[in-house]
């Protein structure tokens, strides 16, 4: 699971220098990055209070908690309780809203701006991630993730269709959440373009560094119940979902970044909703397919 | 008479030929001749004269009859009533009037916007600094500022931006420029070392490198009897169509970059390394520095330098195309850059707009049409590309036909030279004309680029006034954000690419 997290970043890299025509970084830079980040201290802003601070705490602290909760197709999570889908949802929306208040707090414009556009989408693509998670539970009358994924392999197999579809889902998510093109551009260095970048200027060192890898974990939630949602419907091994889920992420980012330009801003929300949208049709046809079953 | 006309290709103009008019007259006439888009302003500036006050020039451009018209007049020097403002009724003269005002603290009358231009040291107000700068300000519960700058995050110059938005959208965006100012102007005039001389040229703004040192060149040999070999205006067209693609195709990348788009990017800054690599090949410099020098060259075209330009340009020609044929039919970037930005055709006319920023907007200024010199009056009959909607792409798609259109330039005229054994060297010592004028036009790739010089009785050179396009443009870009999401401004301000330095001086 770790692992998982450790590499995406590594392969969106290597597939964007592959499509650019250049040799790309060495595929562990970024953990190389990170381990220089975490042995600098920190500097901090005078403006700046306690949110600031256990903000990065916070965020690095939700994600890990939130991937305790996910199954790697068969290996069991370390935590699990009826109604955890909740939980794990509102852990990354709590990541987020610890961001936010740290951005608020610096009192700068850019990162007052990037603050107001991470809230709006993030309001925004929580329905989708709730109605996908809502046909997960649906199906196997669970909610809990673990549950979940291991009664779902004994489904019937029209549900295939609809766990290829939620992969999908999970995936569009992800480029939501992780701030990827379309919605966000992380390699760009213009601050009044910037959404989440923009919310880290004024982290540094030690900060940054749980910043960072906070992402990766969140990353790696999406990635892996992705990759879970299509491992049910092909092989649910936890050697096919690990290696599915980092192949889905980096691919499918790495991919859309080189060969398409980031959206007009006020053109995200459409996006977003149309996520939200597909999810919701989702869960219909799931619905639908299910009664189907239940009647034959 | 009011003006004195001349035209790009004559050559300097005795002081004592220029006419000294009343202001009033000056004024009424440019007030009705303004009006008519075949005029624009190339220079306005005053210059102190031998016994104390100061005399002040302006160059008019008459597009439609390929004329310069040169007037001049002298302000009552104990006069305590200002002058009535030019920008007032035509804002294309608003910088060299602020300017004008900055230096000598003459007073325009209901001036809309007069606010210090680059804060040299010398100005006349030294209680105006950079931080106290006086922004324009609104009131209202839902508005809020964004300042950007001066110190940006990409490695460039520096330059303040004052937003005020309603939420994502920008209602006003103010630019407060003088950050670079390095006094370039009065540099020139301080040695008559003519090398010296060329390469402050060369500094003005590190883009147009040849656009600028050809402007001196051209304004040094005008001052002169002697004339240039044809040879000579060839290397120099070349040298600058050069320049025009590098830039170009520069542009063409950062945009895309922009917006996150990258694979144009990479392979625009692929084929821009290959343009300026050539012309390292041929003179030692990426930018062409050190290339263009008054009277001769010291790095005269060989027949394997030809060849190896032709090849070069040839091969850059082509894959460029393959990028502008994908580009313009990739539906993530039309939605980005199509609507976007957009300066109409009339607001361009009335700030003075200028170069290929005025094209993309359906106005024609082109020197190389308008006010043809070397090459161009000769072998080349020059045919501007127009684009009608001012917005982003229509920029975009302006400076892609330009690029291919330079490069089709340096394909015929290199075609067409035979290198010459003989070409003449560098001459930094042939005496000046004393008492005169002279004036040099070139189109660089960003625009119009304006030089201007008078001599004293000595034929020493003791006023140098630099006009580069970004002086009219950055304004443009302004206007071009009124009503758009914050977010695209910089693939507003990248559409323009407009010079700190040049603006600064």
């Amino acid at each position: 699971m770790l692992l998982v997290a450790l590499t995406v970043t590594g392969v969106i890299n290597r597939t964007r220098a592959v499509l650019a025509g250049r040799k790309g970084l060495r595929f562990f830079q970024h953990v190389m990055d990170i381990s220089v980040l975490l042995r600098k201290g920190a500097v901090y802003s005078d403006v700046t209070g306690t949110l600031f601070r256990i903000a990065p705490c916070v965020y690095l602290g939700a994600s890990l908690l939130a991937l305790l909760f996910v199954p790697v197709a068969d290996l069991d999570p370390l935590l699990s309780f009826h109604g955890d889908v909740v939980l794990v949802a509102y852990l990354l929306a709590l990541s987020r809203v610890a961001l936010i208040l740290a951005a608020l707090d610096t009192g700068s414009s850019f990162e007052g701006m990037g603050a107001s556009r991470e809230a709006l989408y993030g309001a925004l693509i929580e329905p989708a991630i709730m109605l996908a998670m809502a046909t997960l539970a649906m199906f196997c009358g669970y909610s809990s993730l673990a549950d979940i994924f291991s009664t779902a392999r004994s489904l019937d197999v029209n549900l295939t269709i609809v766990m290829l579809l939620l992969g999908y889902v999970f995936i569009k998510i992800m480029f939501v959440e992780a701030g990827r093109v379309p919605v966000d551009d992380p390699r760009t260095h213009l601050e009044l373009t910037m959404v989440h970048e923009v919310m880290c200027l004024d982290f540094s060192g030690i900060d940054l560094a749980m910043i960072h890898i906070g992402g990766w974990l969140k990353n790696a939630v999406m990635a892996v119940i992705a990759a879970d949602a299509v491992a049910v419907a092909v092989c649910f091994r936890w050697e096919f979902a690990a290696p599915a889920a980092v192949l889905l992420a980096g691919l499918s980012v790495g991919i859309t970044e080189s060969l398409r330009a980031r959206n007009k801003l006020a053109r995200n929300t459409t996006y977003i909703l149309t996520v939200t949208a597909m999810s919701a049709l989702v869960l219909f046809v799931g619905y639908l397919l299910m009664k189907n079953i239940e009647i034959v | 008479m009011i003006y004195l006309i001349t035209d790009n290709t004559a050559s300097a103009v005795p002081i004592a030929r220029i006419p000294v008019v009343d202001y009033m007259d000056l004024y009424n006439d440019l007030c009705e001749r303004m009006k008519h888009e075949r005029y624009h302003v190339a220079h306005y500036f005053a210059a102190q004269v031998a016994g104390g006050g100061l005399r002040f020039y302006l160059l008019l451009l008459d597009d439609g009859e390929s004329k310069v018209m040169i007037s001049s007049f002298v302000p009552d020097y104990y006069s305590e009533e200002g002058l009535p403002s030019l920008t007032a009724v035509h804002p294309a003269f608003h910088p060299f009037e602020r300017e004008i005002h900055e230096l000598y603290g003459i007073r325009f009358n209901a001036h809309p916007w007069c606010k210090p231009l680059r804060f040299p040291f010398d100005r006349y107000d030294r209680n105006s600094t950079m931080h106290n700068y006086p922004f324009y300000e609104m009131s209202g519960s839902s508005l809020h500022e964004v300042n950007v700058g001066p110190i940006h995050a990409g490695i460039i110059e520096p330059g303040a931006f004052r937003f005020i938005c309603n939420g994502e959208q920008v209602l006003h965006l103010e630019i407060a420029l003088g950050y670079q100012h390095r006094g370039v102007e009065s540099e020139m005039t301080r040695s008559t070392n003519r090398l010296r001389q060329s390469v402050l040229a060369e500094a003005v703004a590190g883009d147009s490198a040849v656009a600028h040192a050809t402007a001196y060149a051209e304004l040094v040999e005008k001052l002169s009897s002697r004339s240039r070999s044809t040879h000579l205006e060839r290397e120099r067209a070349v040298a600058l169509e050069l320049e025009r693609m590098a830039m170009h195709i520069a542009d063409t990348g950062a945009l895309s970059m922009d917006i996150g788009f990258q694979l144009y990017q990479v392979a625009c800054e692929a084929l821009r390394t290959m343009t300026i690599n050539t012309t390292q090949a041929w003179c030692g410099n990426r930018f062409g520095k050190g290339l263009i020098r008054p009277f001769g060259t010291n790095f005269p075209l060989t027949a394997e330098t030809v060849e190896m330009i032709r090849r070069n340009v040839g091969e850059i020609r082509r894959r460029y195309n393959e990028v502008r044929c994908e580009m313009k039919e990739s539906p993530s970037l039309l939605a980005r850059f199509e609507q976007c930005g957009v300066v109409p055709r009339e607001e361009m006319r009335r700030i003075g707009g200028v170069g290929q920023a005025a094209r993309a907007s359906g106005l024609c200024r082109d020197i190389r049409a308008s006010h043809p010199s070397g090459v161009y009056a000769e072998d080349i009959c020059h045919e501007p590309i127009v684009k009608r909607h001012g917005d982003v792409m229509a920029r975009l798609m302006m400076r892609c036909r330009e690029m291919l259109q330079s490069a089709d330039y340096i394909e015929k005229i290199l075609s067409a030279y035979t290198p010459l054994d003989d070409m003449p060297r560098p001459d930094y010592h042939s005496p000046l004309a004393a008492e005169s004028l002279s004036f040099a036009l070139v189109e660089g790739w960003r625009g119009e680029i304006c030089h201007v010089a008078l001599t004293d009785a000595g034929g020493r050179i003791v006023k140098y006034k630099i006009k580069d396009p970004s002086l009219h443009n950055w304004f443009a870009l302004a206007l071009a954000v009124r009503g758009e999401g914050i977010s695209d401004f910089p693939i507003c301000n990248k559409s323009f690419n407009l010079s700190y330095c040049g603006h600064d001086l």
